[in-house]
C-alpha cells in the first residue's frame, strides 16, 4: 500500500474499495489539452478545465468528503420532498379542477409524468456517470451509476402500471403497442439488464465497465422515447408542457404538476445520495473482508 | 369498473414502489453499517471513518 495514502482522490483512496488500482493512478492533464493547445480556444478550454474542472472533480472524489456532505445534505433534501410532496397532493386532491373530456381521472397524470420525467431524469443520471467511469475514471462514477439503477427502474414501472391504468378508462385497452409506450418498455428492460449485469459481475471495477458500455448503448432509447409521440404516429398524446411554444396545460392543472415533478425529484435525489452512501459503504466492507482473508492466510502460511 | 378504482389503484402502487425504495435504503444501509462496526469491532478498519 506505499504510496497510496495520498493520492489525488484524498487521503486514503482504498475507501471505495473494489477500485484501489484506479485510485492509485496518478493523475495526468488530459491529452487532448496538449495536443490542441495551438489553438486558442482550446487552450483556454483546458486552461479552465485544469484550474476550475479537475480540482472540482478531485474534490468530489473523495468518499469521505462524499460521506460528509452528503450526510448533511440528505435530512434537508429528504425533507424538503416530503414537504413538496405533502403541498403536491394537496393541490391535486383539493385545488386542481377536473379535466372537462377526463374527468377525476387525470389525477393520474400527477403521478404518470412525474414519474416518466425520473425515468429519463435518471437515465441521464447513469449516462453522465458511465462516461466518468470511462473517461474520466471518477472513482463514485460508478457508485453513482449503481445506485441510480434501481431507483430509475423503479420510476419506470410507476410510469407503465399508472399509464396503463389512466388508459383502460381513457383509451379502452391497458395496452398498445404504439412508439410511445413500446419504448418505455424498452427503458423499463434497459434497466433490469443493467441490474441484472450489476450482480452478474462481482468485481465492482470489470462491473462498472461493462454497464457503463450497456447504458451508453441504451441512452439512444432516450431520445425515442422522447420524440417517439413527434416522429410517429401514436396512440399516447405528443409533449404538452416542454414544448416551443409554451405548455398547453392550464395553470390549475400545471402548477400542482410541477409541484410533484419537483417532489418527485427530490425524492429520487434524496434516495440515490442514500444509495450512494450504502455503496461507498459496501464497498469499505468489501475491501476490509478481503484485507482480513489476506492477513488469515498470511498468518496460516 | 369505476374510474375511481383506476386512480386509487395507480395512487396505491406508486405508494408501495416508492415505500419499497425508501425501505430497501433503510435496510440495506443498515446491514452495512452494522457489517462496518463489525469489521471495525474485530480490529479490521484502516483509518476509515463512517459518514
Amino acid at each position: 500500500m506505499k504510496g497510496a495514502s495520498k493520492s489525488q482522490y484524498g487521503r486514503d483512496p482504498t475507501h471505495i474499495s473494489g477500485m484501489p488500482n484506479r485510485a492509485r493512478t496518478p493523475y495526468k492533464p488530459r491529452l487532448w489539452r496538449k495536443r490542441y493547445s495551438p489553438c486558442g480556444d482550446l487552450h483556454v478550454a483546458g486552461a479552465i478545465q485544469d484550474r476550475y474542472i479537475q480540482p472540482m472533480i478531485r474534490e468530489l472524489a473523495n468518499p469521505t468528503r462524499f460521506m460528509s456532505l452528503s450526510g448533511t445534505l440528505l435530512p434537508w433534501v429528504g425533507g424538503l420532498a416530503a414537504t413538496l410532496l405533502a403541498v403536491g397532493l394537496y393541490l391535486v386532491w383539493f385545488t386542481a379542477p377536473a379535466d372537462y373530456q377526463q374527468g377525476e381521472t387525470v389525477k393520474i397524470m400527477y403521478l404518470h409524468v412525474p414519474a416518466a420525467w425520473l425515468s429519463l431524469f435518471f437515465y441521464m443520471i447513469m449516462a453522465s456517470s458511465a462516461l466518468g467511469t470511462l473517461v474520466w475514471r471518477h472513482p463514485l462514477a460508478d457508485v453513482s451509476q449503481k445506485a441510480a439503477a434501481p431507483i430509475g427502474a423503479a420510476f419506470t414501472l410507476i410510469c407503465l402500471v399508472t399509464g396503463s391504468l389512466w388508459g383502460k378508462p381513457m383509451w379502452g385497452t391497458y395496452w398498445q403497442w404504439d412508439a410511445r409506450l413500446t419504448s418505455m418498455l424498452v427503458m423499463l428492460l434497459i434497466y433490469l439488464g443493467i441490474l441484472a449485469l450489476w450482480r452478474a459481475i462481482e468485481e465492482p471495477n470489470r462491473a462498472a465497465r461493462a454497464v457503463s458500455i450497456l447504458t451508453l448503448v441504451g441512452a439512444v432509447n432516450v431520445p425515442i422515447v422522447k420524440f417517439s409521440v413527434d416522429w410517429w404516429n401514436t396512440l399516447h398524446q405528443p409533449a404538452s408542457v416542454f414544448r416551443i411554444d409554451g405548455p398547453t396545460i392550464h395553470p390549475s392543472m400545471l402548477v400542482p404538476l410541477l409541484v410533484m415533478a419537483v417532489a418527485f425529484t427530490l425524492i429520487g435525489v434524496a434516495l440515490h445520495l442514500s444509495g450512494m452512501r450504502t455503496e461507498i459503504l459496501r464497498r469499505r466492507v468489501r475491501t476490509l473482508t478481503i484485507l482480513e482473508a489476506e492477513r488469515l492466510d498470511a498468518q496460516a502460511a | 369498473m369505476s374510474h375511481t378504482f383506476f386512480i386509487g389503484f395507480s395512487y396505491i402502487v406508486t405508494a408501495l414502489v416508492v415505500a419499497g425504495l425508501i425501505l430497501r435504503a433503510v435496510i440495506d444501509h443498515r446491514i452495512q453499517v452494522r457489517a462496518l462496526a463489525d469489521l471495525e469491532s474485530r480490529g479490521i478498519g484502516r483509518r476509515s471513518r463512517r459518514g
